[in-house]
Order: structure tokens, then sequence, then C-alpha cells
């Protein structure tokens, strides 16, 4: 739950002025969003853990410089996506995101082309009771090139508003929306081929059966 | 404004965000209700999303969140929220 600025700026002023306490819960709605940030980046978990604990801990030391202009969440998200990208380079492991840094539509169209399909059945959420599933999609969305996948999660994991992430991640609003587009393509391309083979749906059974009676001795 | 297929690709992302016009909202529509392909397409991205906004895709790590406010408890215990100075900060 998010609570409203104002009491949040309320909380802030209470802590500078003392009742640090107050921090824990000021940061509770938040502990999730910025541990998927930490992940989106860095792709690591115990290290996505170290880095949106140390997010966390430069928000408290920086706190009297929040003055509410953007949302508390956005303010910590932009901490954390600067925690991750320094340990990234600090780790050498950053390639310089040429991709699509210049707004310029440079991949190959084919590359967002949909999996082309005729019907498709909902696949409920509860088949995510299959670990297997779950980890099939953290690996598709792991495998995102690292622009698209931040945006991706922030969007469609986290739900902030495209507005949000523009400020949060530092880019024009327009260049999110085509990150996000090429983020979902590409997951719908992979996945989808992946889920309508795997995952059971009610109604395909007999034919499954049938077929596979049929190719025994 | 009719679109074919190849169109209406384009457009999936930001119809689920609700982020295009009421006139490329009605083409898409108007498609839509025609095209069995682009609605099983549409269909499966939401599908996608569905599944990736749940809490079983991406677990937070067991005790992440026990380990985190204790590391913030010492912290709190030490260090003053600083005007963004971080003399005081100690390292």
């Amino acid at each position: 739950m998010v609570q409203a600025l104002a009491q949040e700026m309320e909380w802030i002023a209470r802590i500078l002025e003392g009742e640090r306490d107050l921090f824990h819960a000021l940061i509770r709605p938040y502990e999730r969003a910025v541990y998927m940030t930490a992940i989106s980046i860095l792709r690591d978990s115990a290290e996505a853990e170290d880095a949106a604990q140390e997010a966390l801990i430069k928000a408290y030391r920086a706190l009297a410089s929040f003055r509410g202009d953007a949302k508390f969440s956005t303010w910590l998200t932009s901490i954390t996506i600067n925690e991750a990208r320094s340990r990234l380079r600090k780790a050498g492991r950053v390639r310089l995101e040429s991709l699509d840094s210049s707004g310029q539509d440079t991949g190959q169209p084919e590359d967002y082309t949909p999996f082309l399909i005729a019907d498709w059945r909902e696949i409920p959420s509860e088949a995510l009771e299959r670990d297997e599933l779950a980890r099939q999609i953290e690996r598709a969305i792991e495998n995102l090139p690292p622009t698209y996948r931040e945006v991706f999660l922030l969007r469609d994991k986290e739900e902030m508003s495209i507005e949000e992430i523009a400020q949060a991640v530092g880019v024009k609003a327009n260049l999110v929306k085509v990150r996000l587009f090429r983020a979902r393509m590409l997951l719908q391309k992979q996945l989808t081929p992946y889920l309508k083979r795997e995952v059971p749906q009610r109604r395909g059974w007999f034919s499954r059966m049938a077929g596979r009676m049929g190719g025994r001795p | 404004m009719k679109l074919d297929c190849k169109h209406v690709w384009p457009y999936i992302s930001d119809y689920i965000d609700d982020t295009v016009t009421p006139e490329e909202r009605l083409s898409i529509e108007q498609h839509l209700e025609t095209c069995e392909v682009c609605s099983a397409i549409l269909d499966s991205v939401h599908n996608i999303l569905v599944l990736t906004a749940d809490d079983r895709v991406f677990r937070l790590p067991l005790g992440y969140s026990e380990r985190l406010h204790e590391r913030i408890g010492v912290e709190l215990a030490r260090v003053e929220p600083s005007n963004g100075d971080d003399a005081s900060s100690g390292g």
C-alpha cells in the first residue's frame, strides 16, 4: 500500500527532527519495488538485495534533499537505479548501452514481430504453482536487452506510470514506450510458443491423449 | 482509418496501457473484431503481463525484509540523516 505524499512529507520532517525509527515505516511500502528495480539491472538476487539495502541507506542519509517535487517512490527508484548501475560499472560488467539511447529505431523490425497464433487460451495464475513456469518467465525477462528489461519490470511488475519511469530512468516518455513495446513483443515471441506447448489446457486434453496413445506400440 | 495486422502490432503495447487516441482505439478495435490472429496476440501479451505481475515470478529472497530492516536499524542508531552533507556519516 502506498501512503499519500502529504503523510510521507510529514514523516520525513519528523525523521529529520529526530524520530529516526519512523524511517522503517516510511520505506516499508517500497522495499519490494526497490529490490525489483535492483534485480532488473543486476540480475543476481544476492547482489540485488545488497544494492537494495545500500540504496535505502543512501536514501536515509540524503533524506533532507527530498523536497516532494517527484513522488517518494520515484525518488527511491532513481537512487536504486544509480546504485545498481554504479555496481555494474565497478564490476566492469557494463557494455555501453547504445542500442536505443538515441531514441532512434535501430532494431530490425522483424525482431518485434509477434509470434503468430490463431487462438489463445488464457493461462491461469494457478499455473505458476509449477515452479518451472515461473522460472521460464524469469529467464525470458532476464534475457531482454538491459534497457528494455529495466523499463519492462518497472512498468509491468511494479506498475509505475510511463511518466514516473521516464523520470526515474532519466529518459523521455516516448523512449520508455518504445522500450516497453519492444520488451513486450520480444517476450510474447519467446514465451508464447513455450506457454502454448507446456501449460496444460483442458480443452486440448483429448487430442493430446489420443495422440500419445496412438504413438504407443 | 482502416488497419491491417502489421499496422496493429505496434499499437498493442499502447493499447494495453490505454495511451492510444480515441480514433486509434476505434480502428484497433474494429480490426480486432474481425481478426482472430491479432486478438490472440493481444490476449497472449496481456496474459504474459498478468503472469509477470504475480508474486511467484521474481520472488523476494527469503528473509529479505528482516535483513533489510536490521541493517537500516543499525544505520539509524549510528547516523543522523544529513542535509545532503555526508560528512557526519562516518563513511
